[in-house]
C-alpha cells in the first residue's frame, strides 16, 4: 500500500479543567489512505470529533495536545508535522481548507446566516488560490454544480437559510472540496439528515472520491452508514481506539467487545423485538382518527389575505387496538409530528374527528380535556430540552401527580421512587438535577413523567433519534416491558424504519399531510405497495458490507 | 423590495404623527392654568398687576380664550404650512429658536454616537475574545463604573479637572468670541476643541452599555459551528472573528441609533445645564415650565419625529446587514 496521506501517531489530547489535566484521547493510532473512506465510529464521548479537530490543529479551548503527532503527507512535497505547527500560523492555515477540507453535522448552523452560499464558497477559493472574484465565482458555480444543486447560477446569490438540510449540506460539500483538497474531513455530516437525504448525500461523497480521488475520514456512530460507505473502519470507545481494519474484517470478524456491542445494536434492530407482545386478537379498539386535518395558513399584506396554505395533516384516517404499537414514519415534513399533536390536542384540528373511547377529542373542552390528558401522554424527541433543568427528578416526575391531585406527601415519594425503578433508575437519585444524567437517562426520566398517571396511551414523537444506537434498543426495550406490563398502546413517530421495525405492530407511512400506506409492519417492510414506501425503504442503509450496491436507490417523486 | 418597504414605513408615519401630535398638545395642556397664568404670576412677583381688561386683551390676542380643540386644529394646521407659531415668552417665531438649537443638538448626538461606537465596538470584542483576561476584568470594571456615575457628577469631575489642570475652556460649545459669530472654519474648529467633553460625559453610560452588550453578544456567537467552518476554511484568527460572529452580534450596535436621538435630547437636559450646552434639552424645560405651548409642543414633536425617524433608519440598516430580517 502506497504512503498513507494522514498518520496519526499515539496522539493524546488533555482537556485543562480545574482538576487538572483530563485525557480525552490516550494514544491514539490510525491512518488515511489515498482514494479511501475510513469511517471513524464510536457513541458520544469517544473522542470522535475531538481527533478530526486535531488533524487541522484545531483543538477546541481547552483541549491541548500532549503527546504524539499527526503527519501530512502531501502528493508532492515534504512531510508536514501539523501537530507542530502553531495553530493561528500562517502554514497551517494554508492546509486548512486548502489541502484537508472539513464538512460538520449541523449544516444549519454552520453556514454564516448573514453571507451568502457563494461568498462564503469564494472566501475559501481566494484564501488558497490566486484567482480573481469573477474567477473565483465562476469557480464557486461550478463546485455547486458538482455537488448537483439545481440552478447553481442562482442559488450562488442566495442564504443558507433559504436552503432545505440535504442542500445545506451539499453546499458545505462544495465549500469543502472547492480548493480540491487531498483529504475531506467530515464529522456526523448526515447524523441531522432524513434517510433518503443521508442516502443522496453519500452516493454523493461515494462519486466525488472517485472523481477527485482524495482520503475521507468519515466520523458516524451509525453502523449502517459505515457498512455502506466504509473501506477501513476505526472504532473508538472513550478516547481509544479499541479495535481498526477494513470493513469486512470489522463486520464478520469483529473481536472487540465493544465492536460486537454496536454491531449487535444494529443487527437487534432489523428485526422485530423478540420480547415483543403482540395485542391480543380481538382487543378493542381504543382510538379511532377518521378524516383528521390541519391546514396552516399563511397571511399577508395589509388585508392579511390567506396567500398560502400547508396542508400538514391532511384527511388522515387510522385505528389503534388497545395495547397496540403503531408506527407513523416518514420525512421531516410529511406531518408524522403534527398528527401526534392533533390527537394530543396540543394544535387543534380544522376537520376531522379522533374518537377515543367514545368521546370526540377534537370537539371536546376543557374539562373533558383535563380529564383525557391523563391518559394521553406524550414523549419528546429531545430528552435535554425536555426537561426543565432548574426542577429536580423527584419534582419532574412527581408534577403530574401533584397537579391531578393524585398523590401527596409520602405516598407521593413512594410513587416517584417506584416509577424510577419501573423504568431503571435508581430511586437514590430522585434529589438530582436533569443535567447529572447522561441522554439515555433522561429519556428514562421523561418516559417514567409519562407513566406516572398510568395512561392508556402515550404519543411517542421520535423518542430515540437523539439518543446513540446501543441506547436506542434499551430505551425501546423499556418501552416495550411497560406496554406487555400495563396494556400501554403507542403511537410512535419516528423517521427511522429499523426503529419502527423492532417496536411497531403496524406502520403508517405518511408523504405530505396524508397517509399512503399503512399495515403490518413486517408486510410493509418486506412487501411496501406504494412507490413513495419503496423509495423511502431504498434509502435506508444496510448494515452488511457485502450488499453494498446491491440495491437502486431512487427518490420518490410525486406523479401530479 | 426594500425601496417599497422604506415608502410603506414613510406613510406609516404620517397617522402617527399625527397621533402624537394630539398627545403632546394634551400633555402641554394638562397642567392647570396657562402660559398667562404664569406670566401674571412672574409680573405679581415684580409687584406688577394687569388689570383684568387687559388679561382678557392678551388672551384673547394668543387665541388662548378658545376651546381647545380649536386651538389645537389652529396650531396643527399652522404646522402643516410650516409655521411653529410663536413664542410667548420669547416673542420669536418658535422656528427660529429651535432650528439653531436643533443642529447643534443633532451634531452633538451624531458626536456622541460614534464615540460610543468606536469606544464600544473594539473593547466589546476584546472582551468577549479574551474572556476572564485581565483586559477583559478592566473593561468590564470600568464599564459598570461607567453605568453607575451619573452624567452630571462626570461633566463636574471633568470640567473641574480640565480647567484646574488644562487650563481649558469648558462649558458651552463655543468660546465667547464665537458664540454670536457667522459660521467659518475657524468656528467649526473652536466646535470641535469643545466637542470632546460633553460627548465624553453623554457618551459613557451608553458605551458601558453598548460594551456589555457586545460582549454578551459575541460570546453567544464564538462558539457557533459557522465559525469552526470559517476556521476549516485557514481564514486567519483575526479575520474569521470579524467577518462572522462579530457581523451577526452587530444587530444590537444598530438598533441603538433608534434611541439615541431622543434620549440625548430629553435625557440630557441635566447634564446640558451643568456644561451650558446650547442645545434642545435646556429650552424645553423652560419653555415646559413656562408653559409656553407653541415652543414645547414643537419640542415635543420634533422629539416624536426624530425618534421615529431613527428606529427608521435602524431598521432600514438591519435589513441590509442582516438577510435574516424580514420586510414585508
Amino acid at each position: 500500500m502506497s504512503r498513507p496521506v494522514i498518520q496519526i501517531e499515539n496522539l493524546n489530547v488533555g482537556f485543562n479543567v480545574r482538576q487538572g489535566m483530563l485525557d480525552v484521547l490516550h494514544g491514539i493510532s490510525f491512518d488515511l489512505h489515498r482514494g479511501k473512506t475510513t469511517c471513524v465510529v464510536g457513541e458520544s464521548g469517544s473522542g470522535k470529533s475531538v481527533t478530526a479537530r486535531t488533524i487541522l490543529n484545531m483543538v477546541p479551548r481547552p483541549g491541548v495536545i500532549n503527546g504524539g503527532r499527526i503527519l501530512f503527507n502531501p502528493e508532492s512535497g515534504e512531510t508536514i508535522e501539523l501537530t507542530a505547527l502553531d495553530p493561528r500560523g500562517r502554514e497551517i492555515r494554508a492546509i486548512r481548507g486548502g489541502r484537508v477540507g472539513m464538512i460538520f453535522q449541523e449544516p444549519m448552523s454552520s453556514l454564516s446566516p448573514v453571507h451568502t452560499i457563494g461568498s462564503q464558497i469564494v472566501e475559501a477559493i481566494r484564501l488558497h488560490r490566486d484567482v480573481s472574484k469573477k474567477d473565483a465565482k465562476a469557480m464557486a458555480v461550478e463546485s455547486l454544480r458538482q455537488v448537483e444543486i439545481p440552478n447553481p447560477e442562482k442559488a450562488v446569490d442566495r442564504y443558507a437559510f433559504e436552503f432545505s438540510g440535504g442542500m445545506r449540506q451539499r453546499a458545505m460539500i462544495a465549500m469543502a472540496l472547492a480548493c480540491r483538497p487531498e483529504v475531506l474531513i467530515a464529522d456526523e455530516p448526515t447524523t441531522a439528515l432524513d434517510v433518503t437525504t443521508q442516502a443522496e448525500i453519500l452516493d454523493l461523497m461515494r462519486r466525488l472520491q472517485e472523481e477527485l480521488g482524495m482520503a475521507i475520514m468519515f466520523i458516524t456512530h451509525d453502523m449502517g452508514v459505515v457498512a455502506e460507505i466504509a473501506d477501513e473502519v476505526v472504532v473508538m470507545e472513550k478516547g481509544h481506539v479499541v479495535e481498526k481494519g477494513d470493513v469486512d474484517r470489522i463486520f464478520y470478524h469483529a473481536e472487540h467487545p465493544y465492536t460486537q456491542k454496536l454491531l449487535g445494536a444494529v443487527r437487534r434492530l432489523e428485526e422485530p423485538a423478540t420480547a415483543k407482545v403482540r395485542p391480543a386478537e380481538d382487543a378493542p379498539d381504543i382510538l379511532k382518527v377518521r378524516d383528521l386535518q390541519l391546514h396552516f395558513e399563511k397571511r399577508e399584506g395589509f388585508l392579511q389575505r390567506v396567500t398560502d396554505v400547508t396542508r400538514a395533516v391532511d384527511g388522515i384516517s387510522f385505528d389503534l387496538r388497545k395495547g397496540e404499537a403503531l408506527g407513523i414514519v416518514g420525512e421531516s415534513g410529511s406531518g408524522k409530528t403534527t398528527v401526534g399533536r392533533c390527537i394530543a390536542r396540543v394544535y387543534d384540528p380544522q376537520a376531522g374527528s379522533v374518537d377515543y373511547a367514545g368521546r370526540d377529542l377534537v370537539t371536546a373542552g376543557k374539562e373533558e380535556l383535563r380529564d383525557t390528558r391523563q391518559q394521553i401522554r406524550m414523549i419528546f424527541q429531545d430528552p435535554f430540552a425536555s426537561l426543565n433543568p432548574r426542577m429536580t427528578v423527584k419534582q419532574l416526575i412527581a408534577e403530574p401527580l401533584i397537579v391531578n391531585g393524585i398523590a401527596q406527601g409520602k405516598e407521593l415519594d413512594e410513587r416517584v421512587a417506584k416509577l424510577l425503578t419501573e423504568v431503571g433508575l435508581d430511586p437514590g437519585m430522585m434529589e438530582r438535577y436533569p443535567h447529572a444524567f447522561s441522554g439515555g437517562q433522561r429519556q428514562r426520566i421523561v418516559v417514567a413523567r409519562a407513566i406516572a398517571l398510568e395512561p392508556k396511551l402515550v404519543i411517542a414523537d421520535e423518542p430515540t433519534s437523539a439518543l446513540d444506537v446501543s441506547i436506542r434498543t434499551q430505551v425501546l426495550d423499556l418501552l416495550l416491558k411497560l406496554q406487555a406490563e400495563m396494556g400501554l398502546s403507542f403511537i410512535f413517530i419516528s423517521h427511522d424504519m429499523a426503529v419502527i421495525r423492532y417496536f411497531c405492530d403496524r406502520v403508517a407511512v405518511m408523504y405530505r399531510g396524508k397517509i399512503v400506506e399503512i399495515g403490518e409492519t413486517e408486510q410493509i417492510i418486506t412487501d411496501p405497495q406504494h412507490p413513495y414506501t419503496k423509495a423511502l425503504l431504498s434509502s435506508v442503509p444496510i448494515s452488511d458490507p457485502s450488499q453494498r450496491g446491491t440495491r437502486q436507490r431512487h427518490r420518490y417523486v410525486e406523479t401530479a | 423590495m426594500l425601496l417599497r418597504y422604506i415608502l410603506k414605513r414613510i406613510f406609516w408615519m404620517i397617522p402617527f404623527l399625527f397621533a402624537v401630535s394630539i398627545v403632546a398638545f394634551l400633555l402641554i395642556q394638562a397642567p392647570p392654568g396657562d402660559y398667562l397664568t404664569t406670566y401674571i404670576a412672574k409680573l405679581g412677583e415684580s409687584n406688577e398687576v394687569l388689570d383684568q381688561a387687559s388679561i382678557e386683551n392678551l388672551r384673547e390676542r394668543f387665541g388662548l380664550d378658545k376651546p381647545l380643540y380649536v386651538q389645537y386644529f389652529r396650531w396643527v394646521g399652522n404646522l402643516l404650512q410650516g409655521d411653529f407659531g410663536m413664542s410667548f415668552e420669547w416673542r420669536q417665531p418658535v422656528s427660529d429658536l429651535i432650528w439653531g438649537r436643533m443642529a447643534l443638538t443633532v451634531t452633538l448626538s451624531f458626536a456622541t454616537l460614534l464615540f460610543t461606537w468606536a469606544v464600544a465596538f473594539p473593547i466589546g470584542v476584546y472582551s468577549a475574545v479574551r474572556k476572564y483576561s485581565i483586559g477583559d476584568y478592566v473593561a468590564t470594571t470600568l464599564g459598570f463604573i461607567g453605568l453607575a456615575t451619573p452624567n452630571f457628577l462626570l461633566a463636574l469631575i471633568l470640567m473641574y479637572i480640565g480647567v484646574v489642570h488644562f487650563g481649558a475652556d469648558v462649558g458651552g460649545l463655543f468660546s465667547n468670541e464665537y458664540k454670536n459669530a457667522p459660521w467659518s472654519w475657524a468656528k467649526v474648529w473652536d466646535l470641535i476643541q469643545h466637542l470632546w467633553l460633553p460627548v465624553i460625559v453623554l457618551g459613557t453610560s451608553a458605551t458601558a452599555s453598548l460594551i456589555r452588550i457586545m460582549r454578551a453578544n459575541l460570546l453567544d456567537e464564538l462558539h457557533r459551528p459557522y465559525v469552526d467552518t470559517a476556521r476549516a476554511k485557514g481564514l486567519s484568527e483575526f479575520w474569521l472573528i470579524m467577518k462572522y460572529p462579530v457581523r451577526v452580534a452587530l444587530n444590537p450596535f444598530i438598533s441603538t441609533i433608534g434611541w439615541v436621538l431622543p434620549n440625548l435630547v430629553s435625557g440630557a437636559v441635566v447634564t446640558a445645564i451643568v456644561l451650558s450646552l446650547p442645545t434642545a434639552g435646556p429650552l424645553m424645560l423652560q419653555a415646559l415650565l413656562a408653559q409656553d405651548m407653541y415652543l414645547a409642543g414643537a419640542f415635543v414633536l420634533l422629539l416624536s419625529s426624530l425618534t421615529v425617524v431613527g428606529m427608521l433608519i435602524s431598521d432600514i440598516l438591519l435589513v441590509l446587514l442582516d438577510p435574516r430580517v424580514k420586510y414585508d
